[in-house]
């Protein structure tokens, strides 16, 4: 097939067995975000597909390849790196045609290129500084500009935008994804930041110690965690966790210190196929609130917890309340409009239709 | 106006004295203090001693001042100058050829290899040998008689040549040691540069089809300018500084083959006692030096390219 694939990779540094094994594909011209904490293997897993990284056993295809034992120059990539990574004793225009001349292309084409990416990437003001004389947003541009002007089949980015200030990082964020567009190549994209990933893939790649917990679009992977270890790691602030047992009351209902919640139709047919009546209930930040009249009518899917307030942070609009369910802590936030007070302990509501179960054993979503 | 601020200026915010602002200079001042005795002092006093007539076993007070008339003499002292082309011809050669290996050392070693690190540590093992006993090493070595060079050389074929008798091979053999002795130098100056360039710009490199020469060419060496300017600088200094080895290896023979700057001045000094003069020669030596090291930071920068990486 074209764009990427990885089939049974498997990558040990000496005994350290880093990547147990990997099986991923990945769609000519699709954004795909590997994202996870450090250490997980996300970078290994990139600079293996790069060719700076031997692998211990299986296949990569690029663009219908096998570029298994090839040298990076051999398969049609471009990369940027977290620290850019430029000539420091190269210009800007330097930088960009590296590649290019090396390539032994003409003259006129590789001015002609590298015009087009500066233009593309505002750069054309800066084309003959030095690295060293431009501010860190301009230097990413110019990895940016050294990759595009290769127009390669494949770009790959290591956590291209971690050296950035927030604002630059949003900003770059979004021309990323119009970069994306414009060229219409396969962009594999590593981040430990989940909202880099959410904004920015058609595919989001979840890992932890080496294997991959879910693959998914940004609303699967949010919506549908398939593990607990998702879906702590997708969505801010992190969904909570708190440990329960089932009841087949009528209607079914999730309890545990502190909480006694009710479940919807659909969840309750799921649990009814729950391995044991152990489990985690996963509740969101986003999923509390505290309008009481919403509660108590039929269809109301609204169900009352006690929160155990000790800081609520303003943030506009919404408060983040740093609280206690039983003795857990949680995190809820509650829409409360810009001129609220601080909210304090007391009863507030959850939408039971948004709550999360997991197997307490494997952490699997039930 | 903060506090701070009204105590370090005055009332129209000009900066006033501070008996704070002194504290930076009197934390220098041990060290000033060293450079003033330990170097500015000697150059001062070869500067001063050079106008006198000074010969050893002479008191100093009955020496007479002669003003530039050693200065005068020196521009005709045909032995003067065949030093400097002797230090010349040695420093050009051997500065050539040890960059060239050094370099190429270390970018061979560079790479965790099996046995590199033993090599590593085999390889910089003359760095460690004080000069004398490098002198006296290589003396024997290079004897006519019972050197190993003329057993092993014998051993294929070849005639014992007489190493530290004839001009030619004398010039070779003091290139020849000075090689062995600081090629480690520089491979030691230019592997830990290597060993701190920025890996990642490596394997964008790579990424953009360099191959292993042009990897080399294009990436590594021009991010290593500085360091290889500075170790350049280094050797060129320690080339007008040798005089151990030489000393020991030839004495400066035969003839005048091998007697570079540092070992004429010496001669001069010691040999001939003529002390104003040979201080007069060690002015020339210190402008050649300061001349040449200046020219190379000015036309380098080596520390301002630094801070590129």
């Amino acid at each position: 097939m074209r764009g990427v694939a990885l089939e049974k990779v498997v990558k040990r540094f000496g005994p350290t067995v880093v990547i147990p094994e990997l099986d991923l594909e990945i769609e000519e011209s699709e954004f795909v975000v590997i994202v996870g904490p450090s250490g997980c293997g996300k970078s290994t897993t990139l600079r293996m597909i790069a060719g700076l990284e031997d692998i211990s056993r299986g296949k990569i295809h690029i663009g219908g390849k096998d570029v298994t034992w090839l040298p990076p120059k051999q398969r049609d990539i471009a990369m940027v790196f977290q620290s850019y990574a430029l000539y420091p004793h190269m210009d800007v225009a330097g930088n960009m045609s590296f590649a290019l001349r090396l390539a032994g292309k003409p003259r006129a084409e590789i001015e002609e290129r590298v015009r087009r990416a500066a233009e593309m990437l505002e750069l054309t003001d800066f084309l003959a500084r030095k690295p060293k004389d431009l501010s860190g947003g301009q230097r990413q541009r110019v990895a940016m500009g050294r990759s595009i002007v290769r127009d390669a089949y494949c770009f790959l980015f290591d956590e291209p935008l971690s050296n950035l200030d927030a604002k630059l990082r949003s900003s770059m964020r979004t021309e990323l994804a119009i970069l994306h567009k414009k060229l219409d190549r396969t962009m594999i994209y590593v981040t430990h930041d989940q909202i880099e990933a959410m904004t920015m893939a058609d595919r989001i790649v979840i890992m932890d110690k080496g294997l991959i917990q879910q693959v998914g679009t940004p609303r699967e992977v949010y919506n549908s965690p398939l593990n607990t270890f998702v879906a702590g790691f997708i969505g801010s602030p992190s969904m909570n966790f708190l440990e329960g047992e089932l009841h087949s009351d009528d209607p079914v209902k999730v309890k545990g210190q502190g909480f006694d919640l009710p479940l919807s139709p659909e969840m309750t047919a799921k649990a009814k196929r729950a391995p044991r009546k152990d489990v985690i209930a996963g509740l969101r930040p986003e999923h509390f609130a505290v309008n009481a009249s919403r509660a108590g009518s039929s269809e109301s899917t609204y169900a009352k917890i006690d929160l155990d307030v000790s800081v609520a942070e303003y943030i506009g609009s919404s408060q983040f309340l740093a609280a206690t369910i039983g003795e857990v802590p949680v995190t809820a936030s509650v829409e409360v409009g810009p001129t609220t007070e601080p909210m304090t302990s007391g009863t507030y509501l959850f939408d039971t239709s948004r709550l999360y179960l997991f197997d307490r054993e494997s952490g699997n979503a039930i | 106006m903060t506090d701070r601020a009204s105590s370090d200026t005055d009332d129209l915010g000009r900066p006033g004295f501070n008996i704070r602002s002194l504290n930076p200079y009197l934390f220098i001042f041990p060290a000033v203090l060293v450079m003033v005795c330990g170097l500015v002092y000697p150059v001062v006093d070869a500067f001063y001693l050079s106008f006198y007539d000074w010969k050893i076993g002479m008191p100093f007070e009955t020496a007479p001042f002669v003003g530039l008339s050693h200065f005068k003499r020196m521009i005709f002292d045909a032995d003067v100058w065949e030093s400097i082309w002797v230090t010349i011809r040695f420093g050009f050669w051997t500065i050539l050829i040890e960059m060239v290996l050094g370099i190429s050392l270390a970018l061979l070693l560079e790479k965790p290899i099996r046995g590199a690190s033993v090599f590593r540590t085999i390889f910089i093992l003359p760095l460690m040998v004080s000069p004398v006993v490098v002198g006296l090493i290589w003396r024997y070595l290079f004897d006519a008689r019972i050197g190993w060079i003329n057993y092993y050389l014998g051993m294929v074929g070849i005639e014992p040549q007489v190493w530290l008798g004839d001009a030619e091979l004398a010039f070779f053999a003091i290139v020849f040691t000075d090689i062995w002795q600081w090629t480690p130098f520089i491979f030691i100056i230019i592997i830990a540069g290597l060993q701190a360039l920025p890996s990642e710009v490596l394997e964008a490199s790579k990424i953009d089809g360099a191959n292993w020469w042009q990897h080399i060419l294009l990436v590594k060496l021009p991010m290593l300018k500085s360091i290889i300017v500075i170790a350049l600088l280094m050797r060129l200094i320690d080339v007008f500084r040798a005089l151990e080895v030489m000393y020991i290896l030839t004495g400066g023979g035969p003839g005048r083959a091998t007697e570079l700057l540092s070992l004429h001045i010496y001669n001069r000094a010691f040999d001939t006692q003529q002390l104003g003069y040979a201080s007069a020669i060690s002015v020339l030596l210190i402008l050649l030096v300061f001349g040449l090291s200046f020219a190379i930071l000015v036309f380098s920068d080596p520390l301002k390219e630094k801070s590129d990486i």
